[in-house]
């Protein structure tokens, strides 16, 4: 296969491949959060009043809360007021059309292997790019009009569509849900927003590509996606990072939103800079997802492959609210030298005969620690529902932790409810099989992890998939002799 | 092809083989026969280069190379394989998968293309009929719940695949049934040709009666104390291996 060729030339590349960063000229707000901070964002972006009110009750009320401690993973206090919560690239801002784009920022996309040039690309997959704060291209706008679809940048909605956003902008996720949500809710500058009416099946992948580049910036960004009864999307979320020694704060929130019978599927391929081998720099990734399957037979299903970051702090979640609806989350967590991960997921069980399914691979190497978290809950009304959860992860090494953390609350008798978790280390034994058959030590290990997480990477789309699968090798490089 | 001379190796400290000498030549085939401890496995191991076994003194030259200066990857792509006794599992990978990766390294080594698609599937497609091996077998997760037999089937299959000069079997024939035996020896016999060679480690005589060998060696207390031809197994079928202990030992005691 052409993708294991891939993988074993990728190997070779000693460095997180995507570390560098190009100078924009940027527009930047000074360092530090305030009122006066989250009036610039607002006045930068011309919100409407009712924006900004939004955003001010969600400053007043972070600036009470505490930063939450509960979760298995250590880092140094983050100062919050030194970050830079606006940065975008000068030339970025309004365009017309792609022609109008600072041919630099294509250059960033097309060495992030995306391109934004819509006749080259070959498949279909819409994209949103995004660098630091600001939203700086949108790919098929007109396609996908066409068809009733709105997918643009969240920005762009406040003004285009401003009925949507207050309708649904922290329905999912309030403002006040948790630490990381409210000062996301108070500073975010940008993000996607994507609509689907109903009936409608989106014909293409919509994607959104994150990049943080500005140095002491935090990225902030917002999506929220809207599928109206039967309709179907498919969305994918990438992001990358340049390798700078400090911390950097990324605290995103994706809300969706599922009416009857809608099916959404969101993938993310996480890949921000893990830090350098003795554990400097790298992102710090807190993000908050969730999404509601409002109406009857409403399906979510996340699927993740979490390569990157310092300290991973993620729970993407599903509301089964509609009776019948379902609920997926299939994840792959990798942590090496000194990165830290706790992530899972949390079912609610709501409305009758729902179903969730949760398949968690992680896997730790180095001297890191991995953690799956997940809270099942079905509640009295959710007569007859069903849930099944498989927890696996692999060590390799004899420094690194995996643990595991489930919580489960049923508060009715007829549901059913399974967790299995396993726990193994990659054997001498394996990969002496591998060898004796021709394999070296580095791709006999990437054909074992790519096996043990095939359940989930099976879920990504194929561009995706192939992607992801370089990235389990690379992360791992290095990892074992 | 190969040429084994007083090769001794210990692990962890114990000494397992104490001077075995083995010349192998093109087209041969070689039984290995001895009691439980008698350092057969340990031959195989050393052979291909698994971690943990020191090797003291002696030299192993297979095809003009030395071949303990080479890592256990390089000597598969050279030509040796080795037909585990304990096949493993790996999990989420198919054994067709498995064996493109492998064989597209052994090629990339020789400095020759990756198979495409097609002929990679024209080579399992013929290779299959040699041990009567199933498709459904193939694309599932490599040995995880196979059958005993079905192990040792995708032992002689990547075999047939991986076409190596040099195969050694490690006590194939343990946990078979007289079918299952037969259709391994079939394969191994099909694949015999003048320019590869296999060296067969077995405790019982029985595969003997379906792969011929040239030669019967008994190995005992970490050296070959024995050599001849087919009647040799027969003979240690007969009397079992006491008569060759009693000898030895007694011999170690003079």
């Amino acid at each position: 296969m052409s993708s294991d060729d891939q993988i074993l030339e990728e190997f070779t590349s000693k460095e997180y491949e995507h570390g560098w960063s190009v100078n924009f000229e940027a527009d930047e707000a000074p360092m530090g959060l305030n009122e006066e901070i989250v009036r610039f964002i607002s006045h930068k972006k011309n919100e409407p009043k009712w924006l900004l009110d939004w955003r001010l009750k969600s400053y007043r009320h972070w600036a009470q809360l505490k930063e939450p401690k509960w979760a298995n993973v250590e880092y140094p206090k983050i100062d919050y007021q030194g970050i830079k919560y606006y940065s975008a690239p000068k030339k970025g801002g309004k365009i017309k059309s792609l022609n109008e784009l600072d041919p630099e920022m294509i250059k960033t996309f097309e060495r992030l292997g995306i391109s934004l040039n819509e006749q080259k690309r070959l498949s279909g997959i819409a994209v949103d790019a995004v660098i630091d704060s600001v939203s700086v291209a949108t790919t098929f706008k007109e396609t996908l009009s066409e068809l009733g679809i709105i997918f643009c940048s969240f920005s762009e909605a406040v003004h285009e569509h401003p009925e949507l956003i207050k309708k649904y902008l922290g329905s999912v996720i309030p403002a006040a849900d948790n630490y990381f949500s409210a000062l996301n809710s108070a500073v975010f500058s940008d993000g996607s927003f994507c609509y689907i009416p109903k009936g409608v099946r989106c014909p293409m992948e919509l994607s959104t590509y994150f990049r943080i580049n500005a140095a002491n910036t935090g990225q902030f960004e917002r999506t929220l996606i809207i599928a109206e009864d039967d309709s179907y999307v498919s969305y994918l979320e990438g992001c990358t990072a340049p390798m700078r020694d400090e911390n950097q704060l990324h605290a995103a929130v994706v809300e969706i939103y599922a009416a009857k019978n809608a099916e959404v599927k969101y993938s993310t391929v996480q890949n921000w800079y893990p830090g350098n081998k003795d554990g400097t720099g790298g992102i710090y990734n807190f993000v908050t997802k969730r999404g509601i399957c409002a109406g009857d037979h409403a399906k979510i299903s996340w699927t993740q492959v979490e390569t990157g970051s310092a300290v991973t702090w993620k729970y993407p979640s599903c509301i089964l609210k509609g009776d019948h609806s379902v609920g997926e989350f299939y994840s792959v967590a990798v942590t090496n030298n000194y990165q830290q991960a706790d992530t899972g997921t949390k079912m609610i069980h709501l409305g009758k005969h729902t179903k969730s399914r949760i398949v968690s691979k992680g896997i730790s190497a180095g001297k890191s620690q991995n953690s799956y978290r997940g809270h099942v809950k079905v509640s009295k009304r959710a007569t007859h529902s069903r849930n099944f959860s498989q927890c696996d992860s692999l060590l390799m090494g004899n420094q690194c932790g995996a643990h595991t953390f489930p919580y489960i609350d049923v508060d009715n008798s007829n549901s059913q409810i399974e967790h299995e978790a396993t726990t193994s280390k990659i054997g001498e034994d394996q990969i002496f099989y591998c060898k004796q058959r021709g394999l070296d030590e580095e791709s006999s290990v990437a054909l074992i992890v790519n096996g043990f997480a095939k359940e989930v990477m099976n879920n990504l789309p194929m561009e995706f998939a192939v992607e992801a699968q370089k990235l389990l090798a690379l992360t791992l490089e290095g990892s074992v002799g | 092809m190969i040429s084994i001379k007083n090769l001794h190796a210990k692990i962890e400290g114990k000494k397992i083989l104490k001077g075995i000498n083995l010349e192998v030549k093109p087209g041969e085939v070689h039984a290995i026969m001895g009691p439980n401890g008698s350092g057969k496995s340990t031959l195989a191991s050393v052979l291909t280069g698994r971690d943990g076994y020191e090797i003291t003194d002696g030299s192993v030259i297979f095809e003009n190379k030395n071949l303990l200066d080479l890592d256990t990857e390089e000597r598969a792509r050279e030509g040796i394989f080795l037909a585990f006794q304990y096949p493993v599992e790996i999990p989420g990978v198919s054994t067709t998968n498995f064996l493109k990766t492998a064989l597209n390294q052994i090629r990339q080594h020789r400095g020759e293309k990756n198979l495409d698609a097609v002929s990679f599937l024209k080579l399992v497609k013929s290779k299959m009929k040699l041990v009567d091996i199933d498709q459904s077998l193939l694309s599932r997760s490599l040995n995880e719940g196979f059958s005993g037999g079905e192990k040792k089937r995708n032992e002689i299959f990547q075999m047939a695949m991986l076409e190596p000069k040099l195969s050694i079997l490690d006590e194939t024939d343990s946990g078979l049934d007289i079918d299952a035996l037969r259709i391994v020896a079939n394969g191994v016999n099909s694949l015999k040709s003048k320019d590869n060679a296999s060296i067969l480690i077995t405790h019982y005589q029985r595969l003997l009666d379906y792969i011929m060998p040239d030669f019967v060696h008994v190995l005992f207390d970490g050296k070959i104390v024995k050599t001849g031809n087919k009647s040799l197994a027969l003979e240690l079928e007969e009397k079992g291996y006491d008569w060759i202990k009693v000898k030895h030992s007694s011999l170690e005691t003079i």
